[in-house]
């Protein structure tokens, strides 16, 4: 298929068009086409993907509605690149989003009666939104992308609980200011280069020697704080916990593997094919104040994560200082950094979302995700549980799942530029992680509440009525997603080197340092 | 074995795999066919055995059996091999795990303990862990099997899901995960990284010595990682997990908190003083000395402890991390003999000390009695439990013809080798401690009289499947003396 690359929009594009006519035919139709679109377009990822390691040069370039790119630098159009990075991440956000669609259909019925329809054509038009921020090649396109993504994100959010709409206009009040930043920058470089094609404006900084221009700086600092506001990083998360905490259960399964996620991927890309490796990490201060910030980022991400006494909110902490792993992996500036960064971004996705899918499964069946509701859960749901640790496993870092693999080339990074700080800080959250998981497990599975009262009569016994420790697991749409995205947890750990080879052949077309003997 | 001769076999995989097979059968069955799941227990034990002693010839012969299972990365195998010391620990450790399972059925049903299925479940789990700690072929996949090991155990230790177990398990987990991610995985990357240009395998057998590339400081700094990262091997101060883990049902103190976990702590180290350093490198740096007055510190200190404590349990705990110091010591003395004695002691006092445990639970079980002092006169009461803690005590103490004598006295001449008579009064006071810590229960028990007003009370034996492993453990004491010649050809030591 040639034109897999515009599959990838066409399907969720059209799917939600679809579904919004579909509340005027039948209702019940919005969840079925919803989900055949999303398979749609993980199909045509996994083929854009394949075409991308075809090809000799390791990218496609596609050229949406035939706008040529024969003005130079590379004039204006819209241009489409799926290189080996932007391919993968795509594929993640196309395989969430499959996930997240078949598991949404008994909550979206639940949380958002009679909404359906708009609610599955906005999640469509998210996806679309994020899978377009990964492969496009334009630098004003993105953000429009980011917009789109961004505005329906807004939407789905909205959705949710009384106090949604307060975080949503947080989050609008946010989201927009990093959004004006990012164009902003985007603006200053059109000013100096000529050109909005991201590989342009390289070839351009390159050419003319504009790594001092104090314009191009300027450009590189919003674009930057802009990305960071839309990322998260600490101290921009404010937004986030009550964003992810309010909205309908899907769509924090939905967002929280993927926006931030994204949004690091747009830094890596800004970072290493927009500016280039020279001018971002040795013309700018970045490289040499970033890691410190990142510990502090993660540091009080941590603190803040340890005193929440909910699942959901614990999470969003938690995405926030996984955050600060990858913002580091980057500004450490080094090979192995990169690649830990890269790999960290495909297996937090899986392991945010294994989490949020568990988180949800929670909620539905206990009506609560407060720490003190958990008793007894594993002889209850023992699958749901299975599915839920394998992704706490993977946030700690333990062999074999994927969340190891990218600690170690993320530790390893640290060490080879020597930026202990980075490396240490990874080890206290690491320590945290272990803190915060194991704490859940306990909750579930011992008899004593929280002050370290012995509950029931011993031996076992949690204090719980038959009926609340009777087997009950959640439904097979909910639960097979949930397995499938741990299982994911598991094969990307145990096939991590090929992943790692494709993170490796996109790098190499990048000049970064590997580190030195050490004696 | 200058050229070992290497064959390509799967077995060593069977026996990784046949716990979870075990597992699966263990759930099937479930709460309600309790003997059917314990059948399967027990076939799952036995299926290991037999597999890992149908290596036995091979490796006797001089063989080495290699299994690969899967690429870590590019340039590290998971593989797994099993060479002398590594088929000593697990023949140990799959032996010693049918008979505690018999033990743990008379245990576990005559308490009434909940949870059972979860119990042989985690069990058979912790088995696999430790089968491929001992066949492990190079320190990242020996890592991989060492955090299995450290997760699948913490349902054992929570088993009684109370107040105090909570503050066992999280000991436990705290001393476990803090060591082994922030002190073992840096020392692991940094190998990794920058050995070979960073296509380091740090194969036990074929990269010995190679951490001598770096400089004399770093290999010391990665000599003390490495050896505190394996915190199961309980030298201190990494050690209070282990009377913590206390809290656990005997059956789990006894294989796991004297046989498994603890062994694949020391075996773990090991390996790193004798597989990664080597002889020679250790001995260059000097490391071995710090690590030896490490583990004679942690002998001394341990038995002091051990002597205060009333609580039988705590009392054994204690006794095992001075054990544990041994075998960390004979590692560190870095001469054949002292690292034959080493490898030989995981075995020796593998058996002694499971006795001990065996019998502490047994009388628990007859008696709900917890304490030392609680035990006058017990030996008339349960002679053949008391005779075993008796048998059980002697040989940690390590007399002849007993096998705790076998490997002290390797690590003696170990120590004589390289001209460390400290070493050798260290094993001297030591040993002397061990008798006053452990013999004066076994005395309490027969020689003096029960204060109870009823008079001399019939003799009243825990339930049969507690007696029969502490007896056979206890008569293994005496087999392996007897019959040491394998095992010494196994752990390397010429006698």
């Amino acid at each position: 298929m040639e034109n897999a690359i515009a599959w990838i929009f066409i399907f969720p594009l059209f799917g939600s068009v679809f579904v919004a006519l579909s509340r005027y035919v039948n209702i019940k139709l919005a969840y079925p086409i919803s989900v055949l679109s999303m398979a749609g377009a993980l199909w045509a990822g996994v083929e854009t993907l394949q075409q991308a390691m075809a090809s000799p040069n390791h990218e496609i370039s596609y050229l949406l509605g035939g706008w040529t790119l024969d003005l130079y630098p590379r004039g204006v159009g819209i241009e489409f690149r799926a290189d080996l990075l932007a391919s993968m991440i795509a594929l993640i956000v196309l395989g969430v989003g499959l996930l997240v669609t078949v598991y949404s259909k008994i909550h979206v019925e639940k949380e958002t009666p009679n909404k359906e329809a708009i609610y599955y054509s906005l999640m469509l038009l998210q996806i679309t939104g994020l899978a377009g921020i990964c492969l496009t090649g334009d630098a004003f396109n993105l953000y429009v992308l980011i917009e789109v993504a961004a505005l329906t994100g807004y939407g789905l959010i909205a959705m949710g609980s009384n106090r949604a709409a307060a975080a949503t206009y947080n989050y609008l009040i946010l989201g927009t200011i990093g959004a004006s930043l990012y164009l902003l920058g985007v603006g200053y470089l059109y000013i100096k280069t000529g050109t909005l094609n991201m590989v342009g404006i390289r070839e351009v900084i390159e050419a003319n020697g504009l790594a001092d221009s104090a314009t191009m700086q300027v450009a590189f600092v919003l674009i930057g704080v802009g990305i960071l506001i839309k990322m998260a990083f600490f101290p921009f998360h404010a937004w986030l916990p009550n964003a992810y905490c309010n909205a309908p259960t899907t769509t924090s399964c939905l967002l929280a593997p993927l926006v931030t996620k994204v949004m690091i991927y747009v830094m890596i890309r800004m970072v290493l094919s927009v500016f280039g490796v020279e001018f971002s990490f040795e013309s700018t201060i970045w490289v040499s104040c970033m890691p410190w910030l990142v510990v502090i980022a993660i540091v009080c991400a941590a603190f803040l994560a340890l005193s929440q006494r909910e699942i959901k909110r614990m999470l969003a902490y938690l995405i926030v200082a996984e955050v600060g792993y990858m913002v580091g992996g980057v500004w450490i500036y080094n090979y192995y950094g990169l690649i830990g960064s890269i790999f960290h971004i495909i297996s937090d996705a899986c392991m945010t979302l294994c989490l949020f899918l568990g988180a949800g499964i929670i909620l539905h069946k206990c009506k609560t995700t407060h720490f003190d509701g958990l008793r007894g859960l594993f002889s209850r749901m023992p699958l749901t549980m299975i599915g839920f640790f394998i992704g706490g496993f993977s946030i700690i870092g333990l062999p074999p799942t994927c969340g190891f693999f990218s600690k170690w080339y993320l530790i390893t990074g640290g060490m080879v530029s020597g930026r202990w700080e980075y490396m240490v800080v990874l080890m206290f959250s690491t320590m945290v992680m272990v803190v915060l998981f194991f704490r859940l497990i306990e909750r579930i599975h011992l008899a004593v509440d929280e002050s370290g009262k012995d509950l029931g009569k011993g031996h076992g016994d949690l204090g719980l009525t038959k009926e609340q420790t009777r087997f009950d697991e959640a439904p097979l749409v909910m639960l097979v997603p949930l397995l499938v995205s741990a299982a994911t947890v598991l094969i990307i750990g145990v096939y991590n080197q090929d992943v790692v080879n494709q993170i490796e052949t996109f790098l190499q077309a990048y000049d970064l340092p590997k580190g030195v003997e050490y004696k | 074995m200058s050229n070992p001769i290497i064959i390509e076999d799967i077995r060593p995989l069977i026996a990784l795999i046949a716990p979870w097979f075990g597992l699966i059968g263990i759930m099937m069955a479930g709460e309600k066919r309790a003997n059917l799941r314990e059948l399967i227990t027990f076939s799952a034990a036995s299926v290991q055995v037999a597999v890992v002693l149908s290596m036995l010839p091979l490796v006797l012969g001089g063989s080495i059996i290699e299994f690969h299972i899967w690429q870590i990365f590019s340039y590290v195998p998971m593989l797994l091999r099993v060479d002398g010391p590594g088929l000593l620990f697990a023949l140990v450790a799959s032996i010693l795990w049918i008979a505690t399972t018999l033990y743990s059925i008379g245990y576990m049903r005559g308490l009434h303990e909940h949870a059972q299925t979860r119990f042989y479940s985690f069990f058979a789990l912790s088995l696999s862990a430790t089968m491929g700690v001992a066949f492990s072929a190079n320190l990242l996949t020996i890592y991989f099997f060492y955090e299995m090991l450290s997760v699948s155990t913490f349902p054992l230790v929570t088993h009684m899901q109370d107040k105090e177990a909570r503050t066992g398990g999280r000991t436990y987990l705290g001393y476990l995960l803090f060591t082994s991610l922030c002190l073992l995985l840096p020392a692991l990357s940094w190998c990794y990284i920058w050995l070979d240009g960073g296509h380091m395998t740090m194969d036990f057998l074929a990269d010995t010595g190679k951490i001598g590339h770096f400089s004399e400081t770093t290999q010391i700094v990665l000599l003390f990682l490495f050896t505190y990262g394996f915190a199961k091997a309980g030298l201190m101060p990494f050690h209070s997990w282990l009377p913590g883990a206390m809290v656990a049902p005997t059956p789990v103190s006894a294989l796991l908190h004297a046989v498994a976990v603890v062994k694949v702590g020391v075996f773990c180290v090991y390996r790193v003083y004798a597989d990664i350093y080597g002889t020679e490198v250790l001995s260059k740096i000097s490391g071995e000395e710090w690590a030896m007055i490490l583990a004679s510190a942690t002998i001394l200190i341990s038995s002091l402890i051990a002597l205060s404590q009333d609580n039988l349990k705590r009392r054994l705990a204690f006794s095992t991390i001075g054990q544990l110091g041994y075998i960390i010591l004979g590692a560190a003395i870095a001469t054949d003999r002292g690292q034959g004695g080493a490898v030989l002691h995981i075995a020796m006092h593998a058996c002694g000390k499971i006795t001990l445990f065996f019998c502490a639970g047994a009388i628990f079980v007859a008696t709900g009695k917890k304490y030392v002092s609680q035990l006058r006169g017990l030996g008339r009461r349960m002679p053949i439990t008391m005779g075993a803690f008796m048998i059980g005590s002697l040989s940690v103490i390590g007399l002849p013809p007993l096998g705790g004598f076998i490997s002290k006295w390797y690590l003696a001449l170990g120590a004589l080798d390289r001209e460390a008579m400290w070493v050798v009064a260290v094993l001297l006071i030591s040993s002397l401690l061990n008798v006053f810590y452990l013999l004066p229960v076994a005395v309490t028990a027969f020689f003096r009289s029960e204060d109870s007003e009823e008079g001399e009370e019939p003799i009243k034996e825990a339930p049969w499947p507690c007696v029969v492993p502490l007896a056979f453990t206890a008569l293994g004491c005496f087999v392996l003396f007897f019959w040491s010649d394998a095992l010494l050809k196994l752990a390397g030591v010429t006698p």
